[in-house]
C-alpha cells in the first residue's frame, strides 16, 4: 500500500497549501497557497524539504493522523497548541510534544493537534512532501474552484493523503530556537490605489484606529471590524484587479483585507495594500485579534522585503538539535534550501 | 499617446489605469499595453491582469523597481496603438429557454419586451471580451445593447448553476463554475468556459469576440452531454479582424 497519513479527524479547516500558484490570474485563477509563508518556509525547513513544497495548513483547530507509512519526520510550525503523540488509534495514554520542532513517527502512531492559540495557523510540513499531482504548478488548494491540493478539499475522515517517502531519513530530529512568529499588531500599508476615492477625515481615521478581526475571515479575506470608512463618490467602481494585501471597502464602510485565495478582480475602492513583508503575519493573525495600520513608502517596503527574505535565509540558523539527540546538528545544510523559490513567490 | 495614471498597489502590484469606465476604448488601450508588455518580457515581471480599464503588472521589486518598471511603462506607451485586432472569433450555444433562465421573464416584462425580443437583442451582438476575473475562466463581454441594461439583483442568489449566462449593468458573462450570484439569469451555455482536466485552460481571452446562437433545450442537454463526458469541441470560428474598415 502507498505510504500515506490516515485522517481519523480533519480539524476546522485543514487543507494542503504551497506558496501559490502565480501567473494565472488572467485566466481568472487566484494565487492561493499559504496564508502564512513564512511558517511553510520554516516547517519544510525543518524537515529538510524544498521551502515550496506542499504542506497542510491548519486553521483554528488541528486534525488527528495517523501514520500509514514504515516511519515518517513531521514538523510543526506556526501557531502554538497541544500536540499529543498516541501509540495507535484506540490508545488512551498520549505524550505530549512541543511545536516548532521535528519528530519521527512510526507506522500505527497517531499525532492528534488541539484547538490553535496565540495564532490563526499552523503548517504541518512532511519530510519529502505528498505524493500529489500539482495542478497549475502547484500543489495549493483553491476551494472556491475546487483546484489543487487533495481533490480541491479539505482534509476529511478517512482520507488516506498519499506520501512521496515510505520511511524518513535517518537524520536528528530538530527544533526552533529564537524563531518569534507573534504577529504585531501594527501592519505597513502603501496609501492607494484608490485612497482618492476616500474623505481625508476618512483617510485619518483608518490610520488612527484599531480594528476587530471579525468572524467571516477566512482564506479570500479579512474581515475588519471599526471605524466606518465612507466614500463620498460612492463604493462601485469599476472592477479591477486585487493585489495581495488589497484593502477593500465596501458600502458598509468596514475595510476587508484580501488574502491568499482573493478573487482576481473586483469591484470596491482600495484604501491602501499592507506591504508585501507584513503579509506573513498578517496571514496567521486570528479572528478577535486588534490590529491597526501605519503607512510608508514603497522604498520602506521594498527594504522590508529585503530583510524578510534575509531573515528567511537565515532560517538554518534558528534550527537546534532536540535536547537529549545524539550527533551535533550541522545547520548550514539547510541553507540552499531555503533561498530557492524567493523570487518566484511570495503572496 | 492615451493618458494615463501609475498607481501603485502594494510593493508588488504596479496598476496602469487609463480610466475608470467600462469603455472599449480603454479596454483597447489596456490590451494593446499587456501585449507591449509581454513583448518587452522584461526581468522582475510575474504577471499582468487586463481589466476594463487598467492592467495590473505584478513584479519583483527586488529584481525591478517600481521606479524602473514606471520609466519601462512611460517608454512602453510612446506610440502605443489602442487596437480592436488580433483576438478569436467565436460563435457560442447558449439556451435560452425558462427552465434554465429564471430572471428572463421578469427582466423582459421590467423592460417593456418580449422574451423572444429578448433573446433577440442579446444573440445579435457581437460582444467584445474585456477581461478574465472572479472566477477561473468567467469572461466579462460587452456591451449590451442599451434597452438590456439593469442594475445587479437586490437579492444576490447563494447559488447558481455553472455554466449561467447572466446580465447585469452593460454586460454580460457565463459563470464557469456554481458560485453566489447577483446577476440576472438569462439563459445557459454548455460549453465548457473552463476545463481543470487534463490541462487547465480559459475557453475565452481578453479582447476575443463572441456571438450567442440560441439552441432549443433539447440542443442544449445534447450538447452538455457531450461537455460532461469531454467530447464537446468548440473551436473559434475565425481570426477577429476588427469592425468593418
Amino acid at each position: 500500500m502507498r505510504p500515506a497519513l490516515r485522517v481519523l479527524a480533519p480539524g476546522l479547516l485543514t487543507t494542503i497549501q504551497d506558496l501559490g500558484r502565480p501567473g494565472y490570474q488572467r485566466l481568472g485563477v487566484p494565487v492561493g497557497g499559504a496564508l502564512d509563508p513564512v511558517s511553510l518556509r520554516a516547517a519544510n525547513a525543518l524537515v529538510g524539504n524544498a521551502v515550496d513544497t506542499g504542506a497542510l495548513e491548519i486553521a483554528y483547530v488541528g486534525p488527528t493522523l495517523a501514520v500509514d507509512a514504515d516511519d515518517v519526520r513531521l514538523s510543526l510550525v506556526g501557531a502554538s497548541t497541544t500536540v499529543e503523540i498516541l501509540p495507535g488509534e484506540n490508545a488512551s495514554r498520549a505524550t505530549r510534544i512541543e511545536t516548532m520542532r521535528s519528530i519521527r513517527l512510526r507506522r500505527g502512531q497517531v499525532v492528534r493537534i488541539g484547538s490553535l492559540s496565540g495564532g490563526a495557523v499552523l503548517y504541518v510540513a512532511v519530510e519529502g512532501g505528498f505524493d500529489i499531482e500539482p495542478e497549475l504548478g502547484s500543489q495549493s488548494t483553491y476551494l472556491r474552484g475546487a483546484l489543487g491540493g487533495w481533490q480541491g478539499r479539505p482534509l476529511q475522515a478517512d482520507d488516506r493523503v498519499p506520501l512521496v517517502r515510505m520511511r524518513a531519513s535517518e537524520r536528528d530530529d530538530c527544533r526552533y530556537h529564537g524563531l518569534d512568529l507573534k504577529p504585531p499588531a501594527r501592519f505597513r500599508v502603501i496609501a492607494g490605489p484608490q485612497s482618492d476615492y476616500f474623505s481625508n477625515g476618512a483617510i485619518a481615521r483608518f490610520f488612527d484606529s484599531t480594528y476587530t478581526v471579525c468572524a467571516g475571515s477566512d482564506r479570500m479575506g479579512m474581515r475588519l471590524d471599526g471605524a466606518r470608512l465612507d466614500h463620498p463618490c460612492g463604493f462601485n467602481i469599476t472592477s479591477d484587479a486585487i493585489a495581495p494585501g488589497s484593502i477593500q471597502v465596501p458600502g458598509n464602510g468596514q475595510p476587508i483585507v484580501l488574502l491568499a485565495d482573493r478573487q482576481t478582480t473586483g469591484g470596491y475602492p482600495k484604501i491602501a495594500t499592507v506591504i508585501s513583508a507584513d503579509l506573513p503575519a498578517l496571514g496567521r493573525v486570528a479572528i478577535g485579534a486588534k490590529i491597526s495600520f501605519e503607512p510608508v513608502s514603497i522604498e520602506t517596503a521594498e527594504a522590508a522585503r529585503r530583510s524578510m527574505f534575509a531573515e528567511i535565509a537565515r532560517l538554518g540558523d534558528k534550527i537546534v538539535p532536540l535536547a537529549g539527540s545524539g550527533d551535533a546538528f550541522a545547520p548550514q545544510l539547510l541553507h540552499h534550501n531555503l533561498v530557492s523559490g524567493v523570487v518566484d513567490a511570495l503572496y | 499617446m492615451p493618458e494615463y495614471k501609475v498607481l501603485p498597489a502594494g510593493d508588488t502590484g504596479l496598476l496602469v489605469e487609463f480610466g475608470d469606465q467600462v469603455d472599449r476604448r480603454l479596454s483597447n488601450w489596456v490590451l494593446a499595453l499587456a501585449a507591449r508588455l509581454d513583448e518587452l518580457q522584461l526581468d522582475g515581471i510575474v504577471e499582468t491582469v487586463p481589466t476594463f480599464r487598467s492592467l495590473m503588472i505584478y513584479y519583483e521589486p527586488l529584481v525591478l523597481s517600481a521606479a524602473s518598471l514606471t520609466r519601462h511603462i512611460g517608454a512602453l506607451m510612446e506610440g502605443l496603438r489602442g487596437c480592436d485586432e488580433g483576438g478569436r472569433s467565436w460563435q457560442l450555444p447558449v439556451c435560452y429557454d425558462s427552465r434554465v433562465a429564471p430572471d428572463l421573464g421578469d427582466v423582459a416584462a421590467r423592460i417593456g419586451l418580449s422574451p423572444a425580443q429578448l433573446i433577440d437583442r442579446h444573440s445579435a451582438v457581437t460582444y467584445h471580451v474585456y477581461m478574465l476575473g472572479f472566477l477561473p475562466g468567467q469572461a466579462y463581454l460587452g456591451d449590451l445593447p442599451s434597452e438590456l441594461v439593469l442594475p445587479r439583483r437586490e437579492t444576490p442568489r447563494p447559488k447558481i448553476p455553472a455554466g449561467s449566462l447572466a446580465i447585469a449593468t452593460g454586460l454580460t458573462s457565463i459563470f464557469p463554475l456554481e458560485t453566489p450570484c447577483g446577476w440576472h439569469l438569462i439563459g445557459r451555455s454548455p460549453v465548457p468556459f473552463w476545463q481543470q482536466r487534463p490541462a487547465p485552460c480559459a475557453l475565452l481571452a481578453p479582447g476575443d469576440k463572441v456571438v450567442f446562437r440560441p439552441v432549443s433545450l433539447r440542443e442544449y442537454e445534447g450538447l452538455a452531454a457531450q461537455a460532461a463526458e469531454g467530447s464537446l469541441k468548440v473551436m473559434p470560428s475565425e481570426r477577429w479582424l476588427g469592425a468593418a474598415a
